[in-house]
């Protein structure tokens, strides 16, 4: 992510720092990850300490200190998706992609998370692929829908 | 000057608006264990060790004194049955973290505490925030800061401003109630800026 892209976020928010939140916010958004260069110009420009944003990075889960990929895979392991079968889901969508939860692959494609219910039980077992909802799933029918990512 | 007129432990003491209880004890010389607590430092109310017995018109209540202001006719006992009971569990918390702690060793012996109730999870830090609050607060460079949260949560130093500030201040080392500071910081030098000198003593051997 190129600098001037990280101006134009904080002078959309005024250069407030009491903005902060919300301009870290709008870089991940962009971005998918907060960069150490994005970062670093975030805190001069609205000089608030780098250790502050740092603590406020690590606090949120929305944040990523590390490049994510495109699609952001979640596979649900709650109990309900547990005993529906989640466990072969998680194995077949680590088959497709070559990543463990918490990894993205090296083309950026996929990143791949384990939550613990998406509140949709009666779907289980349930992958969730950037907000949308793919319910009742297979491992066949799993594979298939991994596919339709481009 | 001194609007403020309550009693800690039978003394009546005065205080001024804005003063916490810890405040106004230290200053009449009535002593009060804290661990996170520096003059120099806003208050913090990390380590809740200074928790006393506050009765506020017939009502008791624990509340920890760092943090709590000083108010109109409340009685304040900094020792009482349940304050050390509470004392012990907080200083037996802590010491799963860090066991060998002297300040906490010497409250263990005072308060009665078992080192060993706890499981131990020794991770020498008892976020007492003294060098991140420190740092950014009186020396103002910020050299240092909280990462993560919940149990997980640690103190980091930032590499690129750790190594153009830190060798020269080292202001925060003797805060550090464990010495977990030192160690945080000899651990991000060796990974990122090593001290040339050294490296190229060795090397010459």
């Amino acid at each position: 992510m190129d600098i001037e892209k990280v101006d134009q976020i904080i002078d959309k928010h005024n250069g407030e720092p009491s903005n902060l939140l919300q301009i870290m916010l709008d870089i991940q958004k962009e971005n998918n990850w907060l960069s150490k260069q994005a970062l670093a110009r975030v805190s001069e420009k609205l000089s608030v300490p780098l250790t502050r944003i740092q603590h406020i990075a690590t606090f949120y889960k929305a944040f990523s200190l590390v490049p994510k990929g495109r699609h952001k895979v979640h596979i649900c392991v709650g109990t309900a998706c547990h005993v529906r079968g989640a466990t072969r889901i998680l194995d077949t969508v680590e088959d497709a992609t070559g990543i463990k939860p918490g990894e993205t692959d090296l083309d950026l494609k996929f990143s791949l998370e384990t939550v613990n219910c998406l509140g949709c039980c009666a779907l289980g077992p349930v992958m969730e692929v950037d907000g949308k909802v793919h319910g009742k799933m297979s491992p066949v029918k799993t594979a298939q829908a991994l596919k339709t990512y481009e | 000057m001194g609007d403020i007129k309550f009693e800690i432990d039978g003394k009546t003491v005065t205080a001024d608006p804005g003063m916490t209880v810890l405040e106004a004890a230290q200053k009449e010389g009535i002593y009060i264990p804290t661990l996170c607590h520096h003059e120099k430092l806003e208050p913090f109310g990390g380590c809740r060790l200074c928790i006393v017995e506050v009765e506020d018109r017939g009502w008791t209540k624990y509340v920890v004194s760092c943090v709590f202001p000083a108010a109109k006719d409340i009685i304040v006992r900094t020792r009482s049955e349940k304050v050390d009971r509470l004392r012990k569990t907080i200083i037996e918390l802590l010491m799963a973290h860090a066991p060998d702690a002297p300040d906490l060793v010497t409250l263990a012996k005072e308060y009665n505490a078992d080192p060993n109730r706890y499981e131990r999870s020794a991770s020498f830090c008892i976020h007492c925030g003294l060098c991140v609050r420190y740092c950014a607060e009186v020396a103002g460079k910020n050299a240092i800061g909280f990462v993560d949260r919940g149990i997980n949560k640690e103190i980091s130093f930032v590499p690129d401003i750790a190594a153009q500030v830190c060798n020269d201040c080292k202001e925060c080392f003797p805060l550090c109630p464990t010495s977990y500071l030192q160690a945080a910081f000899v651990y991000t030098q060796a990974l990122s800026f090593p001290d040339a000198a050294k490296t190229e003593q060795s090397a010459g051997k």
